[in-house]
């Protein structure tokens, strides 16, 4: 049976994502907090807005910190109290579990969720250099070790134990490129093939450049309230059912598998249970791809399939739209792109806008249940939801 | 160097500064600690001695950096791995002395050291794996 509701989302925003010159970071983000205040007519955003919580994964991009109080000036929500949370990659699904957290202590009644990154201004060795700080220093980043270095390993250690091949790991991308083309805001709007998969560029090997999420500039947000106020905004509120999070080692050295994230699946298992569903109810789900074995390890982390079934899921077509559970229908980190702070609440706006049929031509016909898992770094952190429509 | 330093990253890298590959032990519950940690993370002891490890290993896990940071660019391609001590441990290392292609998961390596340490911060000298 599926549990209450711990908070609803009334609307949600996204700034368009990808290689945006002349910009900063707060624009963007002003950006999607227009859409969403948009999309709410209902909501008076300097009245009703009581807090701000956003991810923002780096200074080192636009060497600006601070981001909290930023984001509320560049949104209109001063002096509401506005806080930064940093958790790599999983930033901004963090600040959505924190919003919610608000709304549960009965201290907000309704509260902005959401993150941003601007990224490409910077040379792909900054990028690099910038997201390796989220590994661990003295053992990892002093060793050469690099964000697709890290996810190589896991590849590696995948394909060595249950014999995942490099042509599955291709088809994540060339499933996550479809979908893109049909997402008007992801960065690359691009088919891509196997073969072409297979013979980009090797970044660290077994992972190629077709393996690897985009650095992508980009915001998203959502407003959150609680449940029994959800009415008074909107007609079709989409519903938090499960909140999952769990850390572990920042070293991936340190951790019990290289071909599994402990930590995504422990999230997983308390969102699901809060939630009072099973993997097989969902109807779409959006998973945190910023390379493509980290789809297939996903896969199995939540259920979908059997520990080291990943490639087999990928090539039975179960995870394409029209497949039996459509996985990243946004194109995901790989082609809608990946503005790290952005993409946790951006993973939760794809899943809004599939449960109230806003998907257009991505849209899973009949959505009722849906999935984001977002994931800080190698693994330290992740953070899993689930929402149900009206 | 004394043999009861503080139980910190400082204090491992000084240990691979005499080519010495050093963990915490944790004097109550006998968990191993790499990296050395303040407490014992298994039962929260402060009673911890440093212990030697023997350098050897397999191999678990490797990759190929092609695309390297700005400090490593002179370097790639190089392969790091992370190797399996013999008691169970992991350590992420550069593995030197063997061509990328004939680096294979499960075979067996050794660590060894650079003594001489980074003159910027972190000042720390590094170690490494090779075959035996």
């Amino acid at each position: 049976m599926v549990n209450k509701p711990l908070v609803s989302i009334v609307s949600a925003g996204s700034s368009q994502f990808g290689r945006l010159d002349g910009v900063y970071g707060r624009e963007l983000f002003a950006d999607a907090a227009k859409e969403a205040f948009s999309r709410c007519p209902n909501l008076d955003p300097i009245k009703d807005v009581e807090a701000l919580f956003v991810g923002h994964m780096g200074e080192s991009y636009e060497h600006q910190g601070h981001t909290g109080p930023t984001l509320a000036d560049w949104t209109g929500l001063l002096p509401k109290p506005a806080v930064r949370l940093e958790s790599a990659c999983a930033s901004s699904g963090v600040a959505l579990r924190t919003g919610i957290q608000a709304i549960l202590s009965g201290m907000h009644k309704v509260v902005m969720v959401g993150g941003v990154e601007k990224m490409t201004h910077r040379t792909t060795a900054e990028v690099t250099e910038f997201l390796a700080m989220a590994s661990d220093l003295p053992f990892e980043q002093w060793n050469g070790l690099t964000f697709p270095g890290l996810y190589a390993l896991m590849a590696t250690a995948h394909m060595h134990e249950y014999g995942t091949t490099e042509e599955q790991m291709a088809r994540v991308a060339v499933k996550n490129h479809h979908n893109g083309t049909l997402n008007p805001k992801a960065h690359m709007q691009k088919e891509i093939t196997v073969e072409k998969a297979l013979g980009s560029k090797v970044i660290a090997w077994p992972l190629k450049l077709y393996d690897c999420s985009l650095i992508t500039d980009g915001a998203s947000c959502l407003i959150l309230t609680h449940p029994d106020l959800a009415k008074r905004f909107t007609d079709s509120p989409v519903h938090v059912i499960g909140s999952g999070q769990a850390s572990d080692a920042i070293g991936l050295y340190e951790r019990e598998k290289l071909t599994s994230l402990k930590a995504a699946r422990l999230a997983g298992q308390e969102a699901y249970r809060m939630a009072g569903v099973e993997p097989k109810d969902l109807d779409v789900a959006e998973v945190h791809d910023c390379f493509t074995i980290a789809e297939l390890i996903a896969y199995e982390d939540l259920g979908f399939c059997g520990s080291g079934k990943g490639g087999n899921l990928i090539e039975e077509g179960t995870t394409e739209l029209g497949g039996k559970l459509p996985v990243n229908p946004s194109g995901g980190l790989k082609s809608k792109g990946h503005p790290v702070g952005a993409t946790g609440t951006a993973q939760a706006y794809e899943i809004y806008l599939q449960l109230t049929e806003q998907a257009e031509k991505r849209q899973v016909k009949g959505a009722e249940i849906g999935l984001s898992h977002n994931v800080g770094g190698s693994g330290a952190t992740a953070c899993v939801h689930i929402y149900r429509r009206n | 160097m004394s043999e009861n330093p503080p139980f910190t990253v400082s204090s491992f890298y000084r240990f691979v500064s005499e080519k010495r590959l050093m963990a915490a032990k944790c004097n109550e519950c006998g968990t191993v600690l790499l990296p050395p940690k303040p407490m014992c993370t298994h039962c929260l002891s402060t009673n911890l001695k440093w212990i030697e490890l023997e350098g050897a290993g397999k191999l678990v896990s490797y990759t190929v950096i092609y695309v390297a940071p700005e400090q490593f660019q002179s370097l790639a391609p190089y392969t790091v791995g992370i190797v399996e001590l013999k008691n169970g441990l992991r350590l992420p290392g550069m593995i030197c002395g063997v061509d990328p292609e004939k680096v294979r998961v499960g075979m067996n390596l050794k660590i060894d050291f650079e003594p001489s340490a980074s003159s910027q911060w972190p000042a720390w000298p590094r170690y490494f794996f090779k075959p035996p």
